[in-house]
Formats: structure tokens, sequence, C-alpha cells
């Protein structure tokens, strides 16, 4: 399996317009050197490519000096002096031999650049997918594992679907039958949880499998992505036989937590220590290359058969609620043939009383509704105000101090494991893969 | 010196930091401060791989040295776009602004778009590893009294965080400063005289100056682009005085000239330099050196044919050795040892004896000697080789350091050109004609400008009109203008009794613009004499007080004619046989007396006027 589905641009890049045509006319490409003459000012430099989204009035000139400027060529002349040949990127393959002493962990890449190589010619940056490349640009993992690499999608993460957790699932499931010690998949950050989730749901894993990503792109020197790498390869050697996310534990290079996939969540929209164990304790702390046990209920290494439970039923939604919400929305996901609708509620359950006839033919139709709190913190408890009873005899599940993503995963996974209701219900109230605790803590809300 | 005949290429760079409200990414405050940080981030950098598999030179360099950086962060002061956990805002519109307007006052051609650029730097002063750059503008002038000098580029960037400590285990920043908004100047390399560079400094801070830019310490920095026939272009960065320049220039190309010569001398005796690394400790078992006695590691190489060349002085109180010694310091060793300066140190002839027979060195060679932990000095020792092998090229390409004397000392390599890529989180912004018209209509008064009309305008010497554009006080100085007092009078209050308080430890810096317009109220409405007015500034200064009352405290207020001459004839009644005795000579010891009493609260003439008046009054009553 090569790289597929949607190719990854983090912005997308074309001449259109006036531009493209001017360009056309004189045959001129992305790369050559050009000249752009205008009034009393003339630039010479190599014609880079433009955002998509920018205007067709201006070309990209990068500068002898290495900066790029824009041009405009509304009254200007364009002239062509050098075709551009373009560089490939092309190195010398790594040539490692296998340490016997250390054990194979495989890397398994699905779009999040955790390594990328940037052309300082043009000012591009291309993610790096191979092992070759992951190991060009951070050679320490020669020291901790012999590394496998495999490119399963490149895709921007919230571009995930949940066939592709599907299959990811057997694409680690096939590392781990050749012999991988541990499993890391790199990941983009904004659905990692999600992904994170689904494999705890789908696999049953006798080795660690763990997702990692970067919140600073790889091509900056300030990257986080190699700090989490080193620490999911370590992860990935270690005895928690979990599906984990590794990142960074605070905005500091010192360490990572392993979150289990289950009771994780992406908090922030740009800080390194985004991802946060929700109602629970990290299960680990990586520092310096070593692991740091936080709590013992983990599963051990070598305990479970692997198993691959792939079926699922994508036809599920998450809704959030809010004041003045209309209950059309429920309407039209119930005439859409939809299996499953997990409700993101306020407090400790509740939605507006006008969604509950709407609730309730859903519940007549056999839709699984499931609910879930948007305070994301805390346990939905659907007893204490008459709404919450009133939801709980229209059918409502509440899934106790699951996250609202975890829930929306989890029903996609039952509804594939059975078509009986009562079973799928009693499924999403049974711990499956940690993703309910009985128990809450004092400890685990920070605030 | 011929500069001509040396070959003698200089240019400049003058980084100005821009006074706009926020910072260029990110809405946070552009001062400094010296608050206790409330966060202290550590952060690792790595240079990233270019496609063509190189890495950049100067990136490598750092790199190499494995540093852990912390960053003093604050709650309110910086945020996260600082901290590097946040991407960066839109460009700061204002600071672009004042670009363009700067770029247009020194004749430049504005590009139509402005690309925000990423320049890798990865020595700790930015928390992303590069700073963001773009370019405004191109192709300028200034005109010098040399002549006209060319400005090649001008490009708005961000500042660097603030270095404030270097601990063994990594460097410390403070984050208020990065993200300060900045012009970056870059005049053609071709300034032959170092005079002139100086001179064009002088020009482009003047225009600086008339815009709305940052004053004083640190708001503005020039670097020195400094090459010779045959030798290499160095950078020397940080050079805050200008006058210094010239004797930085000469010492630079002083330098140049001792190292071609040297590179001749190593040529006619063959030098070579192997990569051997001799572990001599055995040698050092009893020496008296503290240094080496204490080294966990005593390691030496050997400069074949460089015996006496390691001593030779490049600039004063420096030397080759010197050079070498810079480079061991960048991998952490305090300095080196050289046999060019042995015995010394505690170490004996002896020791260098053993050590030149152990290693096998001819009296053509020279040693160096390193002492301290085993990888570090092993990592130095290769920094020599390579600088050793450098001496046999010639002169270097480096970034130096300006020193306190006009001296300079080693920075690192001078960054290679393929360091840049686009940032890809701001997107293009188009400049365009209309901005352009109307920053044009809004162009300020050029410094010399101004200078030839106030003086024209208020009849103004050339010294004070030319003392309050140069300190930035014209415009202070036309308000106070407007005032019914004499031009000169305010025109010297501003350019130099101010700043005689202030050396005289007064609190000069409490006083607002409306105080020293109260003052001059004061006089313009005959309540004060000029005498006065000095020492109620003074007063206002350091008790921040009104001006009427700091003129009664200090009882200055002038006081009618009729009290004048009440207190004139308390005196002469006084001093009635004196009038007597020495008829009308008696005005000098009685004007004496009067203005005793009468400093400051009655005008000098009035006195004298009076004064006399009642004399001869007298003495005609007396005949």
């Amino acid at each position: 399996m090569g790289p597929k589905k949607h190719e990854r641009e983090l912005i997308k890049m074309a001449y259109r317009g006036l531009a493209k045509k001017v360009l056309e006319k004189e045959s001129i490409k992305i790369g050559d050197r050009i000249r752009v003459e205008r009034d009393d000012i003339s630039y010479e430099g190599m014609l880079l490519d433009r955002p998509e989204d920018a205007d067709d009035k201006h070309l990209v000139l990068k500068l002898d000096n290495g900066y790029n400027i824009g041009v405009e060529i509304e009254e200007a002349t364009i002239e062509l002096l050098e075709e551009g040949s373009r560089p490939k990127i092309k190195f010398p393959p790594v040539d490692v031999e296998r340490n016997p002493q250390l054990p194979d962990i495989s890397i398994i890449s699905t779009g999040g650049t955790v390594a990328s190589i940037i052309d300082y010619q043009t000012g591009a940056v291309h993610p790096a997918f191979t092992a070759d490349d992951l190991l060009r640009a951070n050679p320490e993992l020669l020291d901790i594992a012999n590394i496998r690499g495999k490119a399963i999608f490149n895709i921007l993460s919230e571009n995930m679907l949940p066939e592709y957790w599907v299959e990811a699932a057997h694409a680690i499931a096939k590392e781990i039958e050749d012999g991988a010690w541990g499993v890391v998949v790199a990941h983009g950050t904004d659905t990692m949880h999600y992904t994170a989730a689904a494999l705890s749901f789908i696999l049953k894993t006798p080795v660690p499998v763990i997702l990692t990503g970067a919140q600073r792109s790889s091509d900056r020197p300030s990257s986080d992505a190699h700090l989490n790498l080193i620490s999911s390869v370590v992860a990935a050697k270690s005895d928690i036989a979990e599906v984990m996310v590794c990142m960074h534990a605070s905005i500091d290079d010192k360490s990572c937590h392993l979150h289990l996939g289950t009771k994780v969540r992406k908090m922030h929209t740009s800080r390194r220590d985004t991802f946060k164990s929700i109602n629970t304790t990290p299960i680990a702390e990586i520092k310096d290359n070593k692991i740091r046990i936080l709590r013992k209920d983990y599963k051990k290494r070598g305990l479970e058969e692997l198993r691959v439970r792939d079926k699922i039923e994508p036809r599920v939604a998450l809704i959030k609620t809010y004041p003045g919400i209309n209950p059309e929305i429920i309407e039209y996901y119930i005439d859409k043939n939809y299996k499953g609708i997990v409700i993101e509620g306020t407090g400790l359950g509740h939605c507006p009383e006008n969604l509950i006839p709407a609730i309730e033919r859903a519940n007549e139709m056999e839709i699984i509704v499931a609910m879930a709190s948007q305070c994301i913190n805390g346990r939905v408890n659907m007893n204490v105000y008459s709404t919450g009873r009133r939801l709980l005899r229209a059918g409502v599940i509440p899934v106790a101090d699951m996250l609202p993503e975890t829930a929306y995963v989890k029903l996609v996974w039952a509804l594939g494991q059975s078509n009986d209701p009562e079973t799928v219900k009693r499924l999403m109230l049974k711990n499956i893969a940690g993703e309910i605790e009985d128990r809450s803590s004092l400890r685990h809300f920070q605030g | 010196m011929d500069w001509d005949k040396i070959g003698l290429k200089t240019g400049l760079e003058i980084h100005q930091q821009l006074d706009s409200k926020g910072k260029l990414f990110c809405p946070c405050n552009c001062e400094l401060t010296d608050e206790e940080p409330e966060y202290n981030i550590v952060r690792r950098l790595r240079p990233t791989q270019s496609e063509l598999g190189k890495i950049d030179r100067a990136a490598f360099e750092e790199a190499k040295r494995k540093l852990k950086f912390y960053y003093q962060a604050y709650s309110d002061h910086t945020c996260l776009v600082e901290a590097d956990e946040e991407p960066p805002h839109p460009i700061n519109s204002e600071a672009l602004e004042i670009a363009v307007t700067i770029a247009l006052l020194l004749n430049m051609k504005v590009v139509d778009e402005f690309h925000t650029m990423r320049k890798q730097v990865i020595d700790g002063s930015n928390t992303g590893g590069f700073q963001r750059t773009g370019l405004v503008a191109t192709e300028g002038y200034v005109e010098t009294p040399h002549g006209r000098v060319k400005i090649e580029n001008l490009c708005l960037e961000e500042d660097a965080a603030r270095r404030i400590e270097e601990r063994e285990d990594g460097i410390v920043f403070r984050l208020d400063r990065l993200g300060i908004p900045l012009v970056e100047i870059t005049t053609d390399p071709s300034i032959k005289d170092p005079i002139q560079l100086k001179d064009v400094a002088y020009q482009i801070g003047q225009i600086l100056r008339s815009t709305k830019v940052k004053r004083g310490i640190g708001t503005i920095r020039q670097d020195l682009n400094i090459s010779i026939k045959d030798g290499a272009r160095v950078e020397v960065k940080g050079v805050q005085d200008l006058n210094k320049i010239p004797e930085i220039v000469k010492r630079e190309v002083q330098r140049q000239l001792k190292l071609l010569e040297i590179r001749e001398r190593l040529k006619k005796r063959k030098a070579k330099v192997e990569d051997k690394i001799y572990d001599v400790k055995e040698i050092f078992n009893d020496t008296k050196s503290k240094i080496i006695k204490s080294a966990e590691s005593v390691l030496a190489i050997k400069l074949e044919g460089f015996a006496g060349l390691i001593g030779v002085e490049l600039q004063p109180n420096r030397r080759l050795g010197t050079e070498l010694a810079d480079y061991a310091k960048k991998r952490g060793v305090t300095g080196i040892f050289h046999t060019d300066e042995l015995p010394a140190y505690g170490i004996s002839r002896k020791e260098v004896e053993n050590l030149i027979q152990h290693m096998q060195a001819s009296e053509n060679d020279a040693i160096i000697i390193i002492a301290d932990e085993k990888s570090k000095a092993e990592a130095a020792l290769g920094e020599v080789i390579s600088r050793a092998r450098m001496a046999l090229e010639g002169v270097p390409e480096e970034t130096r350091k300006a020193l306190e004397d006009g001296n300079t000392s080693y920075l690192r390599p001078l960054p290679t050109a393929s360091r840049m890529y686009v940032e890809t989180d701001i997107p293009p912004f188009k400049i365009g004609s209309n901005m352009i018209k109307r920053l044009k209509k809004e162009l300020p008064e050029l410094p010399s400008e101004k200078k030839e009309r106030i003086k024209r305008e208020y009849d103004l010497s050339e010294d004070l009109a030319s003392q309050l554009v140069r300190k930035g006080l014209a415009e202070d100085f036309e308000k106070l203008a407007k005032l019914n007092v004499e031009n000169t009078l305010i025109a010297s209050l501003l350019a130099y009794t101010l700043q005689e308080l202030k050396r005289e430890s007064h609190n000069i810096e409490n006083l607002k613009l409306k105080d020293i317009i109260g003052a001059l109220r004061l006089l313009e409405d005959g309540k004060i004499s000029k005498d006065a007015l000095r020492d109620i500034i003074a007063y206002m200064a350091d008790k921040k007080v009104e001006p009427l009352k700091a003129a009664k405290e200090l009882d200055l207020l002038l006081l009618t004619r009729e009290e004048v001459e009440r207190i004139i004839q308390g005196i002469m009644e006084e001093k009635e046989e004196l009038i007597k005795e020495r008829q009308m000579a008696a005005m000098g010891p009685l004007m004496g007396e009067a203005m005793k009493k009468l400093r400051g609260k009655a005008d000098g003439q009035l006195v004298n006027q009076i004064l006399k008046e009642k004399i001869k009054k007298k003495l005609t009553s007396l005949e």
C-alpha cells in the first residue's frame, strides 16, 4: 500500500486567471529564472508557486538574496531567462544494518508529518514518510530500535474517515504479525484522539501501539515532533500493550505523557501539550528516553491475542446541543437512516426539552442515542434533574465519564459488532478499553 | 593607510526597532521588562534538513553544541506567540507602514507584495528556530559628503529574544524583546573609506529618527561588512558607537593583512595540519600548572610549520593564538596553551621539551594543548584544527563581535545564503499604490530640512537648531515657541539647560512638556525673571510641584517696583556712610548688596536703574 488518499498539502498552491494566462503565453514554469520589468523597476529571480487563494495579479519571485516577493504583472513585461531544472529529492539510501540487540519497531505514517524536508531553493516543505527519511531526520532512533517505516495514507487528519481507522488497524496488525515489538503511528493531531479511540476498540493488541504527531510542523527547528517520536519509540518498546497517544507533557521539551487512547483529548488549538488525559491519569511519563509508570492498571505485553474486530457502522452522528437547537437536526438523522446518535449535552447530560420528542422517535426506530457531556470533564448523571430522567425514559444511554468523541467512536464500533439494540446498549455501558472508569478521583480536574 | 591599494570594501547593516503599538506578529507590549519571570520554558532546537541534504553551516555549528535553551516568559507581558505555542497573528500593518515610510525616505522602490520568510537561526535567540523577515524595498540611496551611497535592501523583521545569561546547561533568554518589529537596512558593500562608512551610518540614523522609531540604548544596532583584496568578507556585529567605526575597520584590515602575511610564511614553510590528537596527560603528571593538573584529560595537536606564528599579533593584544582559542571556546573549554608562549603559566621548560619529544615535533612546529574533560577537549581541538587549516588559506569568512577597544572576536561562520523559506502561516500582504501614495503625502520632514527650517523660521543659531534636531527636541521647541518668550532662550533651555540639570542629578524625567510651558508662562507674564527659570524648573522636577508653587517656595517671584524700591531704600539707609564717602562709585558695591537680596526676584536692569536714580537723588539732597 503506497501513499494514497487525498494528497496532503498544507496550503493549496496554483496560479490562476491572469497570472496563469501570462505564464502559459511565455511558456514559463515554476522553477524557471525570469525577469519582470515595469516602469522603473526590474526584478530577476526564480518563479515560485503561489497560494491558490491569493489574487491572480502577482507572480511570486525568489530573489537571489533568498527573499520572496510578489510582483504585480498587469503593466509588466515578463521574460524567461533560463529554464529551471527542478532538483529531485533524492538521498542515497540510509545504509543501516539491523542491530540484533535492539527490538524492531514499526512506524506507520498516515500523513502527520513527523519528519519533513525543506527545499530551500523553492522554499517548499515536503513531508517525509519513509523509514530512511525518519532516520535521516532523527538518527538517534538507531540507538534505541531497528526502525521499519511504512506510509499508509497521506492525508490531513481532519479528512480522516471511519473506514480509514479499520484500514490503519489492519496495517498495524500486519506489522505485529510480521514481528514488530511495538508500533508507532504518526498522525495529524486534529483527530488523533478519534483514531486512538477507534484503534482501542478495533484492535486487541499484544504490543504497544503509540499514536504521535506534532503541534509545530517538523520543518522548523523548534518542532515538537522529534521528542514526541523518540519518546513514542521508547513507549513502543515498553510492556504497556495498550493503544496510547504520546505527546508533550508540558510546553517544555522535557518529557512526554502516554495517554490511554480512549481517555485522551486535544484540549488546545496550538500548544505542544494540547493532549490531556481526561477524568484519569496518564499511564506513564517518558523523560530522557526512560519510562516512568504513573498507574499500574494497564494491560501487560503479550497477554492479549492479536485480533482485529473490524466491523463498524459509520452512520452515527455526534450532535452538540445548545440553547435554541432545532429538533429537526435529530429528525434529519432519523430520516437519513442513521443507526446511532451521540448527544453532547449540557452539564450532567441534558438537552432542551423540545428535543425529547425527536429522541423518543429515534428510540422507537431502534436508533441508539447516547449522552455524553460538553463539559468534557466529569461524568453524566441523568437522575438529578427531571429533564435527565425524561431523557432516560426516552431511551437515552448515559455513557458515564466517557469523552463525547470516544462515545461517538465507540458507537460506530459497537453498532458494527451487533445488530441487536440491547446488545449495543450493553456494549456502550461496559468498559471495553478503559473508556469508562467507575470512580471519579479528586485528582483529575485542574480547571 | 591607502584604502584603495588595499582594496577595502565596506558596507553597513543597520537594525532599528520601530515604535509601533504592538509586536510584529502579536499584540504584546514592545517594552522590555525587569520583572521576575513567571515561567521558564525549556526547549531544544534541531537543524532541519534541506532538500539538497545540505545542512546550513551556521545552523550546523550551533547544533553541534546541543545546547538547551531556557525562555523566561510572562502571563501579561508575553504571549503564546513568542513562546512558539501559537501561530503568528497577521502582520502588524502599522509596523509595515513605518517600514515603507523609511523606504520612501531612502528613495527606495517598494515591493508590490510583502512575503514573510523564515530565516533559520538556531542559536536559541528565536523560539521557533527561525527569525521572521520580509523584503520591503530595494534600490535606494542616501547622499553623503563623499557622494551617493546605494541602499540595497530594506527588510522588516522581528527582533530576537534577549540573552540573559549563559549557564552550564544552556542559555537563558527573555521573551520580552522577541517579536519587536525592526527594519534592517543594508547598504551596497562598496564604501571604500572608513570615514564615509561612519557618515553613512550617521545619515541613515538621522533619517530613521525622523520616523516612528524607538530611541535609546539597544534600539539601533550597526553591523559592518568588511573585506580587502585577497582577504574575506567579515561581518562585525553589534557596533554601538558610530565614532568607533573607523577604528574597527582599521583594525580589521590590519588583522586580514596579518593573516595574509602569515599565510605566505606558512606556504614557504610547507606548513601542514594533521588530524591526530595526542594524549599528553602523562607528561604533566607532576606539573605546577593548576589548570592542567586538575583536568580529566590533557590533549594536544601538532601544527607543522606554525612555530612562532601562533604568537603573531593580529590586532593589538590579539594573536593568531587568540583566534584559535576563540574557536576552541565554542566547545566550552576555557582556553588553550600553545608552545609560542611556553614555558609559562606553571608549565616548565622541561615539560615543554618532553612534550616536543613525545610528539616528535620539530623546531618549526607549534603544539596546542587543551586540558579539560576528554570529550570537550577533543571537540575543541577539532575546532582548532579546522581554524588552523583556514590559516593556510588566508582569511576565513566569519561573523565577528565588536569589542569595546575596537578589536573583534570570532562569533560563528558567516551564514550561507540558503537558509530561507517562506513562512506558511502568514499570507502575502499587498502593499499597493494607494498605500504608497498616502504614505508619500505624510512623509516626515528630514532632519536636515527640519534644521534649516527652524533655523530660518525662529532665527536660531546653527548650533541651537542642529542640537534641537539631533536630540529630537525640535517638535517640543516648536510647541514652546508659540509662547511670547525669546526663541533662543527656549531653544537653549531644551538643548542645554535640561541636560545640565540632569547631570546635576535633578529628576528631569518627572517633567512633562506642560510643566515647562507653565514655567515659561510665568516668564511670559513677567512674574519671574529669566535668571530664576533654571532654579524653578529644577525645583519642579525634584519636588513635583506646579511652577507657581515652585517660584513661591523658592521665593523667586518678581517683586513689584514699589517693593524693589523699598528694599533698595533699606540698603541705602544701611550704607549711608558708604554713599557719602564714595559718591557715585558706591554704585558697584550697593548693586552687589541689592542683587544678593533681589536675585531672581527683580530684573537686574530694573534694580540698576532704581539704584542709580536713588543714589543721584540722595547725593543731590546731601549737597
